[in-house]
């Protein structure tokens, strides 16, 4: 056991630092996020890096729309920080949600999770994304190629909730 | 007691609004009391909750359940299950 448990009690006394949330209309670039949290430190580990895309699902789709409850957003997603940052020996936690019409190819949401260790950093982001999914207030609308009007509200997935439930404790 | 009440992707279409500020009765103090008391306002709200297990509600921006009492918020919201990430 050379690296410490990432869910063990002390960890609580880890939760020092500050996650940095934000919910925004415009792009962002992941790789900028990342450099921006390690830069001119010397004692982080490992940085995990997770960028969620729009996909086009097959050319079937013009965009994804996602309409987001302004507040609740930014306050949901910093309580799920905070707790990923309580669960996981981090020394930086970024979260980036976008919201607006959102074409395939483009980014929609980022986690960037730093930790002295790789373990911590995987999990952690794992975790953000897991509980993000189905506690951020974020709907997503189709629009498909050629009938922007005719599509549907994406329904959740029951696998997302098994998915964080993995999380209960 | 004043309290208003956000809606969200196909329940705010359902519904037709965005947000309305109601004065619902005593005797409405759980989420789902308002629930039913707004089923009864009209058949664009009896559509809205017509299978009203699947709707989420938040109070003052947090997730609540049910049986939530909702005396002194100041904000509610309603939606269907989160589909973000």
């Amino acid at each position: 056991m050379d690296e410490p448990r990432t869910d063990d009690p002390a960890s609580v006394e880890r939760a020092s630092i500050v996650p940095v949330v934000r919910i925004q209309a415009e792009t962002f670039d992941a790789a900028a996020e990342a450099a921006a949290l390690v830069r001119g430190r010397t004692d982080v580990g490992a940085v995990v890096t997770f960028t969620g895309l729009c996909r086009d699902e097959d050319g079937r789709l013009a965009a994804l729309e996602l309409e987001h409850y302004p507040g609740m957003a930014q306050a949901e997603i910093a309580r799920v920080a905070g707790e990923a940052a309580r669960r996981f020996p981090l020394q930086g936690l970024v979260a980036v949600h976008r919201y607006g019409v959102i074409r395939p190819g483009e980014e929609i949401v980022l986690v960037v999770a730093a930790s002295p260790h790789r373990r911590a950093a995987f999990e952690a982001a794992d975790f953000m994304m897991d509980w993000l999914k189905t506690r951020a207030p974020f709907w997503k609308r189709e629009h498909p190629l050629g009938e922007p009007d005719a599509g549907g509200w994406v329904a959740a997935k029951a696998e997302d909730d098994r998915a964080a439930d993995r999380w209960v404790r | 007691m004043a309290v208003r009440i956000l809606y969200f992707a196909w329940v705010r279409e359902r519904i037709g609004k965005t947000e309305e500020v109601v004065e619902p009765p005593a005797g409405v103090t759980t989420i789902a009391d308002l629930v039913d008391w707004l089923k009864a306002r009209g058949e664009e709200y009896a559509y809205a909750f017509e299978n009203e297990i699947v709707i989420r509600a938040a109070m003052d921006q947090i997730h609540v359940q049910r049986d939530a009492v909702i005396t002194g918020a100041r904000e509610i919201a309603f939606f269907p299950p989160m589909t973000g990430g």
